[in-house]
């Protein structure tokens, strides 16, 4: 019998402030709990849309939006909670989780990480490729200009496709957000100034600057980035080493295709891996061999309209999950009920006991019916 | 090498050594061994192997470290893991297989699956009151799910630690199941380790010690604790049956060193009476004139148990309420079956998990108050029981009660049950185990979405327009009206 655990703590992140703050909001209400809300103070118009408008729809006595930084965080991890749910970065998960531990609160932290996309299609038809192209884009700087956590973080694509690929991108590229930065539509912009030079502090390294094919201009009074496409920067570079977070999308070439899979396995569970192919024998091995909080084949994004697929991370990226039921389940505890009536007795149970009882549950636990009658009858002894 | 602690010779398992074992459990589980549905068969019919070739060594083993009475070794130790053995090999197939999953609109066309898949390398830390299901329990849920395990069982009671580690070795596959034996500082080196998953059981104070060291490196962990588990007793029920299911889950589970033991009974002033002389005549029964010289009752574990549990028999105002009992050995450490009757709802022993032989009744005017009585108390316990032939106290029980598990009108056997989840809420635990729960605490469930290229909705690409949004507002909706209503509107804009 699923029951609500009680008094929840969610916190949510900048980059889909109302999504991430209220579907959770929603698993929570459905499940029973009183709630308090907590949205990341970087979007500032969004948090004082929620502090005003919340209790006007909502009953106030049962939900609460609290706004503040970092520090209104920190006092209230330092509170019993019965479950806090987190969305966020890995650092302040394991922050969240710590605070949690004192009072044995049980979290779900959706995390984040490099999502790869292995790009198999190219090979195909020109259609196919065409919409390989635009789903990459699309699943790159649609979501918050790839400030997001299933955002395409890198691609995987072999050598001889590479520039074939780098084309097309080019192309989608230009006829979905424009031509350059000055023309730029429909994308958003980085979020702060932090954010915007940790970014371009990615493309300082003079070995990263030269792998940029396209983009790779700036605009810092207005915080924008253009979409930039890298080609093969070193491996060891922090934008390869780091979740990007942002509009900047490294391309790793490979001699075979199948190599991706331990490329992948090199850096820690993401929250998604995209592979874009046709060959099934690769799919299995994608699904068997890797391992991610989830696996979309053949696009991008979409598995988030899925409430039927549980969404969450592993190791790195996660634990814990939610949409649909998954997120009713998150914030009820499914209590165990057991009915029993006082007939019949089994006398067995109970001391003293004696080789006979023992032989007889041991039977009984055993299905061993059989067994049970012939010791009944006295014709088994132990 | 690790195992060796022997007096002379002591190889010290330190973080070092912690790392090594984790590092080579790791290399075993990257070559996929475990996955193999046939290596996990494979480990857990070894297991019912060594369960069976090895039980007179098993309860001897209980005997020494709890003096555990053969019956409950055979049933709740080595039956009990036998039975998890035999359902995960009866139903692993079943619970390896892919789950289809529902497809809506939104995503035509596609496919949906979620797949189960080991998490990788895990520690399973278990408890000494039933050493040798808590720590193999676990370890056959995660062996089903195709992990790559560390056991490291309760040095509490060193014979079972001992001689699991030794069947452990002989039996599995120690290139990727391994025991550490060992404390506090062998528990700390192996918890400054990156796992897949912990599964703790044991009480609240480490369990805040385990989470607190799996922060750090985002470890997701089950914890199996305790709590105090209320039994509340009605009247008009039958009175013999009622006690001994009571006796038989406190002092019939390790003397009530159990985590699901009932640990306090509530019931009226008015059956109070009764209820004591029915447990005084069927304890009778059951261990004699003398329960220290019953062999069915287990000794307490330890003497810093013995001593907190005569702290708790002997504080001002609780030791003159004794109805029942009271004798103890603190030689033998034994503890006889002991009834308190209307202790200070504040004392002590109100206020600890007792996790030992002594029961207290408290008396309420009507049996509805024990609800308040049970929600005052603070934390949530792991299990709670009702005694009743009322619908509607057993209503308002399974409502109104919080805590892992409940159970009318029995105590304890909801543990047998493995389509149940057996697991705590709030100060009792987190995550849950048994059966097919088990299988599922050590997996991870991976979502697969299968699209293909055909009908590629160029809606959802830029440049972004009015009539693009409304009619993807229709289809999220998956509102065939909205959808044709949307369409029209394209069409005529």
């Amino acid at each position: 019998m699923p029951q609500p655990l009680g008094v929840v703590l969610i916190f949510s992140s900048w980059n889909f402030p109302f999504t991430l703050a209220l579907d959770p909001l929603i698993g929570a209400i459905s499940a029973g709990n009183t709630v308090l809300l907590k949205p990341s103070d970087l979007a500032p118009a969004c948090i004082s849309f929620l502090v005003e408008t919340i209790p006007k729809y909502l009953d106030n006595k049962a939900i609460k939006v609290v706004a503040g930084g970092a520090d209104i965080g920190e006092r209230l991890l330092q509170l019993k909670w019965d479950k806090i749910f987190y969305t966020g970065s890995p650092r302040v998960g394991r922050l969240v989780m710590a605070a949690a531990a004192k009072h044995l609160t049980p979290v779900t932290l959706e995390l984040g990480g490099k999502c790869p996309a292995i790009v198999d299609t190219l090979s195909t038809t020109p259609s196919k490729a065409k919409v390989t192209a635009k789903r990459i884009v699309g699943g790159k700087w649609g979501p918050c200009n790839g400030q997001a956590c299933i955002a395409i973080d890198y691609l995987l694509v072999e050598e001889k496709l590479a520039s074939a690929l780098i084309e097309l991108l080019k192309k989608t590229i230009k006829r979905f957000y424009g031509e350059n930065i000055k023309s730029l539509k429909s994308i958003s912009r980085i979020v702060n100034e932090h954010q915007f030079q940790r970014l371009v502090n990615l493309l300082k390294d003079p070995n990263v600057a030269d792998s940029i094919v396209y983009g790779g201009s700036v605009d810092e009074e207005k915080l924008v980035i253009e979409p930039t496409i890298l080609l093969d920067p070193p491996l060891d570079s922090e934008i390869m080493s780091e979740e990007i977070f942002g509009p900047l999308l490294p391309i790793i070439t490979l001699k075979n295709i199948e190599e991706s899979i331990n490329f992948i396995n090199s850096k820690s569970n993401p929250l998604v891996i995209y592979a874009f192919t046709e060959d099934e024998t690769f799919k299995k091995r994608i699904l068997s061999e890797t391992s991610s909080g989830t696996v979309t084949f053949n696009d991008s994004m979409v598995q988030f309209l899925c409430d039927s697929l549980p969404f969450g991370g592993v190791g790195q990226s996660g634990f814990g999950r939610y949409h649909g039921k998954y997120s009713f389940d998150t914030f009820s505890h499914e209590k165990s009920i057991l009915h029993r009536g006082f007939y019949p007795e089994i006398e067995p149970r109970y001391p003293p006991w004696t080789d006979f009882k023992l032989l007889f549950i041991k039977l009984a636990y055993e299905f061993d019916y059989f067994g049970l009658i012939l010791l009944l009858l006295w014709f088994k002894r132990s | 090498m690790l195992m060796e602690n022997k007096a002379e010779n002591k190889a010290v398992f330190d973080a070092e050594s912690a790392k090594e074992v984790v590092k080579e459990l790791r290399d075993s589980f990257v070559t996929g061994k475990t996955k193999s549905h046939r290596w996990r068969v494979t480990q857990l019919k070894a297991m019912l192997k060594m369960l069976d070739e090895n039980e007179p060594q098993i309860v001897a083993a209980l005997r020494d470290d709890l003096s555990k009475p053969e019956f409950e070794s055979s049933l709740y130790e080595i039956q009990m893991l036998k039975n998890s053995c035999r359902l995960a090999l009866k139903e692993m197939n079943h619970w390896m297989m892919p789950e289809k999953a529902k497809t809506s609109l939104t995503t035509f066309p596609s496919s949906a699956e979620i797949v189960s898949e080991p998490l990788g390398v895990v520690l399973v830390i278990s408890a000494w009151n039933y050493p040798f299901l808590l720590s193999l329990d676990p370890v056959v849920g995660a062996i089903s799910a195709g992990n790559a395990i560390v056991l490291k069982p309760s040095e509490m009671a060193p014979a079972s630690s001992s001689l699991i580690a030794k069947l452990v070795a002989d039996y599995l596959d120690s290139s990727c199941i391994k025991v550490v034996e060992g404390a506090v500082p062998e528990t700390s080196a192996l918890l400054e380790q990156k796992w897949d998953k912990i599964l703790y059981t044991g009480n609240g104070r480490v369990a805040r010690i385990v989470m607190a060291a799996a922060a750090k490196h985002l470890t997701p962990v089950v914890l199996e604790l305790g709590g105090k588990s209320p039994v509340i007793v009605d009247s008009n029920i039958n009175l013999k049956v009622a006690t001994r299911r009571i006796i038989a889950g406190k002092w019939g589970c390790n003397n009530g060193q159990a985590c699901i033991s009932p640990d306090y009974i509530i019931t009226t002033k008015d059956y109070a009476t009764k209820l004591v002389d029915s447990f005084k005549c069927e304890l009778e029964r059951f261990y004699g004139k003398d329960p220290l010289e019953s062999k069915d009752l287990s000794r307490i574990v330890n003497s810093n148990h013995f001593d907190r549990l005569s702290k708790l028999m002997d504080e001002e105002k609780v030791s003159s309420k004794i109805v029942h009992g009271g004798q103890r050995n603190e030689k033998n450490l034994q503890i006889a079956p002991t009834i308190f009757l209307d202790v200070p709802v504040n004392s002590l022993i109100m206020k600890e998990e007792i996790f030992g032989p002594l029961l207290p009744i408290i008396t309420v005017d009507k049996v509805e108050q024990s609800f308040d009585l049970i929600h005052s108390s603070g934390g949530k316990p792991l299990a709670a029981y009702l005694f009743t032939n009322n619908k509607k106290l057993k209503c308002k029980f399974v409502e109104t009660v919080s805590a892992g598990g409940l159970v009318v009108n029995d105590t304890a056997v909801h543990l047998a049950i493995h389509s149940l989840p057996f697991g705590g809420v709030g100060e009792s635990g987190m995550g849950s185990n048994h059966g097919k729960f088990s299988f599922d605490a050590f997996s991870h469930k991976k979502a697969v979405l299968y699209r293909g290229f055909a009908g590629d909705a160029f809606l959802r690409y830029p440049p972004y327009t009015p009539g693009k949004l409304t009619l993807l507002q229709a289809l999220l909706s998956g509102s065939i009206v909205g959808i044709i209503r949307a369409l029209l509107g394209w069409f005529w804009a």
